[in-house]
């Protein structure tokens, strides 16, 4: 298979009535010359990796190297626990594990990037805070890591996942789409509704900048986490419900592209526009690295 | 071709997959091209590397990935110390290197016997990197699957000569460049293969007449 179009995935795994993680593992496997088992047992290690993530990254006291960042997830958490959090548990504990994730790439910590270090969170928290509420089995989790991957590779492949290349959009935005895709398949979607779930998932967070202050995964990276993985619960909600895009995944990810390349280098991941040139954000570099 | 693994992964140090992820993988691969262990390295940013390396520690990342280490080793954070204790000494230059992707680095490496070579890369999201030149010869090499560095004599033929060999042996190749300086002069294969190739096959191809040298480089 090409994994040049999301629409070709999908009309597959229907035309063969399995679900798209199967197909993809699948195909992986016979492209790789290997066995499926093997496969599965990689993507295994990184689900580990992505747990060990998610409680490194939940220390109180624990600072980026910067020193700009930190304890963001731990107040989350606490939030969560007294039932302060407005949007109840699920979202609650979403945006702690996008959060901590985040944090730990921010403090130079092993992580997982998906697709990238920046939006590292937002799969993760998706995928570990769905299976907890629901006790979805460890394999299933494995397997919908194949789906995400899938979507992921489509938008690697037709657009970009660089930040440099295609903006913030091109990072959390095809992270989101993701693990909005892997959490449709998770909860009993179709094949289809996760490839609206990428599409509704990806639209909402078309035009999004990389702009990070003094060049550093942190500001406002982390946070944008929380938001990606909030924006894949709002996408996979719809799509669950039957909510259709009007706009087809693949059009939407052309669409993304054309977007980063009309974008101005300065919001590209130079730390020249956006947010890195406000007062504050100049005042936070100089604060760094003194100039 | 992307794989699952090249979006579930890599598993790595952050801070950024491509500002420090690719770049220790762009080290590590100036490393193996050179061969031998690295006693100084030029390090020249290009783009948002030029801009960035210093917020996204990858200055650090190249410096480990030349050192030899994985994108998971988590040495990467004092990499500059490890440099010092190993005998790598390390310069940093920023550049606008023309026409080249936003996340490039050029290498200078030398050895201690005087060897020398320079090499440059790409980071293009996701850790996964494109090795651009080497010397001065355009090449094209992700570094996911065996490599063959074949420099030759610009002679008629010579794509023949070493193809054959490579399919006597049932070598598949699946990515192929050919590059010279002049015609005449020196030109240089670059042969991407599945799986592994023996040493014993490279002997062959060295032993073939105007073939100036052969190397594996192993996938990173």
């Amino acid at each position: 298979m090409k994994y040049d179009s999301l629409a070709d995935l999908v009309l597959q795994a229907e035309n063969e009535n399995i679900p798209l993680c199967k197909l993809i593992l699948r195909d992986q496997a016979q492209q790789a010359e290997t066995e499926e088992k093997v496969l599965f047992e990689n993507m295994k290690r990184s689900l580990i990796v992505m747990r060990e993530s998610v409680e490194s990254g939940l220390d109180a006291n624990k600072r980026s190297a910067s020193g700009l960042t930190g304890g963001d997830a731990f107040k989350m958490r606490e939030a969560v626990n007294a039932n302060k959090n407005i949007c109840g548990r699920i979202f609650g504990e979403a945006m702690v594990k996008a959060l901590a994730v985040s944090q730990t790439n921010a403090c130079m910590g092993r992580i997982v990037a998906a697709p990238t270090a920046g939006s590292c969170g937002i799969l993760p928290a998706a995928l570990l805070t769905i299976s907890d509420d629901r006790n979805i089995s460890e394999d299933d989790v494995v397997m919908s890591l194949f789906t995400a991957s899938a979507v992921g590779m489509v938008i690697a492949n037709k657009a970009s996942i660089a930040g440099a290349e295609g903006g913030c959009q091109a990072e959390c935005g095809a992270a989101s789409a993701m693990a909005a895709s892997a959490l449709v398949e998770l909860c009993g979607g179709t094949p289809k509704q996760s490839e609206h779930a990428c599409a509704i998932a990806l639209k909402n967070i078309l035009g999004l900048v990389c702009d990070p202050v003094a060049g550093l995964v942190e500001i406002p990276c982390i946070k944008r986490n929380a938001m990606g993985v909030a924006n894949a619960f709002v996408a996979a909600e719809l799509a669950l419900a039957g909510v259709e895009s009007a706009i087809p995944a693949d059009e939407v990810i052309y669409a993304m592209k054309k977007i980063g390349e009309a974008m101005s280098p300065a919001l590209k991941e130079t730390a020249e526009g956006g947010l890195a040139a406000t007062p504050t954000g100049k005042k936070l570099c100089e604060k760094v690295f003194g100039h | 071709m992307l794989q699952v693994f090249d979006i579930i992964g890599p598993i790595m140090i952050g801070p950024s997959s491509s500002h420090t992820a690719g770049a220790v993988r762009i080290g590590k691969y100036a490393r193996s091209i050179l061969g031998t262990v690295p006693v100084s390295a030029l390090i020249r940013f290009s783009g948002s590397f030029a801009k960035t390396y210093k917020g996204h520690g990858t200055d650090k990342a190249i410096v480990a990935g030349i050192l030899g280490m994985e994108t998971d080793d988590e040495r990467i954070r004092i990499s500059l110390e490890v440099a010092k204790e190993e005998g790598l000494a390390y310069t940093f230059e920023e550049t606008e290197i023309d026409g080249a992707h936003p996340n490039t680095a050029e290498i200078f490496l030398k050895d201690a016997d005087g060897s020398e070579i320079l090499v440059q890369g790409a980071s293009i999201g996701g850790g996964n990197i494109i090795i651009n030149k080497i010397n001065n010869t355009v090449v094209s090499i992700s570094g996911k699957s065996d490599t063959l560095i074949i420099p030759h004599e610009d002679v008629p033929g010579m794509i023949a000569v070493v193809t054959k060999i490579l399919a006597e042996h049932s070598v598949n190749i699946h990515g192929f460049s050919l590059c010279r300086d002049h015609k005449g002069g020196i030109a240089v294969m670059t042969i991407e293969i599945d799986g592994g190739i023996d040493e014993s096959i490279n002997q062959v191809i060295l032993s073939q007449p105007h073939i100036l040298a052969s190397t594996i480089l192993k996938a990173i």
